[in-house]
């Protein structure tokens, strides 16, 4: 089974700062970590290829630094990275990363599953998933918190705000995974000094075909207007008093509000 | 002269850290009180390799040296002085095996200690021979292929969770230290019993139990370098234990200093947070220095072992300044945070508590002085 894990490097907080004049985030000074979600995606291929046998291969778009992020995933277990990186690839929205992505997936082709976190921390958009699966033109099943393959179709189950569904799409499919999917693993050091060995493959536009006009700023019709901190002008109500008079009060008022 | 780690290096000490931080520290305090192993720990620390520092990749380690051992040493301690402590302990059975065992030792007991799958102990304090290993009571005798060992060990570190034990016995009681022979003993050998686990006033949640040998069967290859030659074999553990003291010490001083130095910036008394008092801000300046100071003590004894140089001389001051450093910091630390610093609520009356074990163990502070006094008489001897 070989199975491609798309990954992001993000800033490790979830205060990320912003730049009032350019209103896009500032990273410098803040360490960087793989998207939280994008751990489970990588867990979830690890434990496939463990059971199946097969081939991890992880993918990143970003700039030279985000190798680290790759370097974390082959310690993780996976088997082998590549690095999309080119100056064309800058300010790119969803779309743009869509199709960065999917023409890197088109050039490693013979591919079982793609994997990708369900979103990621800082942009939080989740279009990249399915963006992804659209241009390659394959299912796509995001939220996935379970999942069954025989070869030939997933059984995916999904994690909806009050429900699970459970559906089943042929392989190859595209899954997003929640948190809750699974644990994924600390590396150990033998783990993390054999990753610092492993070659990270670094490919430019050429390399994957991808056009100027599709990438980038050019190839991205998102402008973002204006990001911002949303101010909380909510005041917090303060109970004092024994704690079961307060808990009695709390729930008078919840009653009065027909919260409760 | 170079104080920087390598890229590598400083790469395992930011997973130490992370680790640290996410899965040690959180729980810490409950680990203590309940003064049980700390079993899911020590399975994060196998996970992580923690164990195979500074073991020749031949024998499933990582290769590095003493002072790196230290380093994570002092991150665990810093974090959970449990987990610490257990580090600390295994590595007194792990050393004398990698620096005393044949091959076939090693091929069966120092590479799962490397691991970390098993769990080490070093057994030679006996109630009447602690600091003078010459009055070791353990009696080992050659019957056949196997030596019968009889006596009882005392507050033995890791005993009954350890799978592997470095005892120190006696052959000949008459010829006193020259009769000590190290055995390695497994859990399970017939005639090897663990007796009871002391409650002590810190330490929690490390075991110190008595191991009982009632004619106890150990094969002769399991004779560790040579017999007659254990008082070698001990002094050579104690000087690693000792780096591995000062290691600890640092480790728990420098969580004290921390809870110490936020919780003056916290704190607010006639106006102001009391960390912007002069009694109060020489205190930290006083605690700081000497925690580093009793770093670049120990960093430096691990630098000359890691050199092949001797170390005994620094490792001993390494461990006696440390220790009384520990003592300090933490009463210190209480005294910043003044009554909650007293109280359970705080993790600093534990540190208080844990710390005093630094200048007994391994040699108290005054074997320290008697060590380091010998060897500077020898050095200057006219």
């Amino acid at each position: 089974m070989n199975i491609i894990v798309c990954i992001k490097q993000v800033p490790d907080t979830s205060e990320v700062r912003i730049d009032p004049q350019t209103n896009t985030i500032i990273r410098e000074g803040v360490p960087s970590i793989i998207n939280p979600f994008d751990e489970n995606a990588i867990e979830q291929a690890v434990q496939l290829v463990e059971q199946y046998g097969g081939k991890v291969t992880v993918v990143t778009m970003g700039p030279p630094q985000a190798e680290a992020a790759l370097r974390e995933a082959l310690a993780m277990g996976c088997d082998e990275a590549i690095l999309v990186s080119d100056r064309c690839f800058a300010a790119s929205d969803t779309l743009a990363t869509s199709y960065v992505l999917s023409n890197t997936i088109r050039e490693i082709g013979g591919y079982d599953l793609i994997f990708c976190g369900k979103q990621a921390f800082d942009g939080d958009t989740a279009q990249v998933p399915p963006g992804i699966a659209e241009q390659l033109g394959i299912p796509q099943v995001t939220f996935a918190i379970g999942l069954e393959v025989d070869g030939k179709k997933a059984r995916v189950r999904r994690l909806l705000e009050d429900e699970f569904e459970v559906v089943e799409a042929k392989m190859p499919v595209l899954i997003s995974c929640v948190k809750q999917m699974n644990d994924p693993r600390r590396p150990g050091i033998k783990a993390k000094l054999a990753a610092k060995k492993k070659e990270v493959k670094v490919w430019d536009s050429a390399c994957i075909n991808a056009e100027a006009c599709y990438c980038g700023f050019d190839g991205s019709p998102t402008r973002v207007v204006r990001t911002f901190a949303p101010k909380r002008d909510i005041e917090g109500e303060r109970f004092e008093g024994e704690p079961a008079d307060c808990a009695v009060a709390v729930v008078e008022r919840l009653i009065g509000q027909k919260i409760i | 002269m170079d104080f920087r780690f390598t890229e590598d290096e400083q790469m395992i000490l930011d997973a130490v850290h992370e680790l640290g931080r996410e899965e040690l520290q959180p729980h810490a305090c409950e680990v203590a009180e309940r003064g049980e192993f700390p079993e899911e720990a020590i399975e994060l620390c196998r996970e992580m390799d923690i164990f195979a520092i500074p073991v020749e990749e031949k024998w499933g380690g990582l290769g590095f040296g003493f002072l790196l051992w230290g380093a994570v040493g002092e991150l665990l301690s810093y974090y959970c002085q449990t987990t610490g402590s257990v580090y600390g302990a295994h590595m007194l059975c792990q050393y004398p095996i990698m620096a005393f065992g044949t091959d076939d030792q090693k091929e069966k007991y120092l590479k799962p200690l490397t691991t970390g799958e098993h769990i080490g102990a070093f057994g030679l304090t006996e109630p009447n021979a602690g600091s003078d290993a010459g009055s070791v009571q353990t009696r080992a005798e050659l019957r056949g292929d196997k030596y019968i060992l009889n006596g009882t060990k005392i507050f033995i570190s890791n005993g009954g969770v350890a799978e592997t034990y470095v005892i120190i016995a006696n052959l000949d009681p008459s010829k006193g230290t020259r009769g000590l022979t190290a055995f390695i003993v497994e859990k399970g050998m017939p005639g090897f019993e663990f007796g009871k686990n002391e409650k002590k006033m810190g330490w929690d949640a490390l075991p110190n139990r008595e191991l009982i040998f009632q004619d106890c069967e150990v094969p002769v290859e399991n004779v560790l370098y040579k017999p007659g030659r254990g008082f070698r074999v001990a002094m050579g553990t104690l000087g690693v234990g000792r780096i591995g003291m000062a290691v600890g010490a640092v480790g728990l001083a420098q969580a004290a200093f921390d809870a110490a130095i936020l919780y003056a910036q916290q704190r607010v008394q006639f106006g102001q947070r009391i960390a912007e008092f002069q009694a109060i801000q020489f205190k930290l300046a006083d605690m700081a220095t000497e925690i580093e100071a009793s770093r670049l003590l120990y960093q430096k004894a691990a630098w000359l072992k890691d050199q092949g140089e001797a170390f005994e001389k620094i490792a001993s001051m390494a461990k006696l300044y440390s220790s009384e450093t520990v003592s300090r910091v933490t009463s210190q630390a209480v005294q910043v945070h003044g009554g909650v610093g007293y109280t359970r609520e705080f993790p600093v009356e534990r540190y208080m508590r844990d710390a005093k074990l630094f200048e007994i163990v391994e040699g108290t502070s005054e074997i320290q002085r008697g060590i380091i006094s010998n060897l500077l008489l020898r050095e200057n001897h006219i």
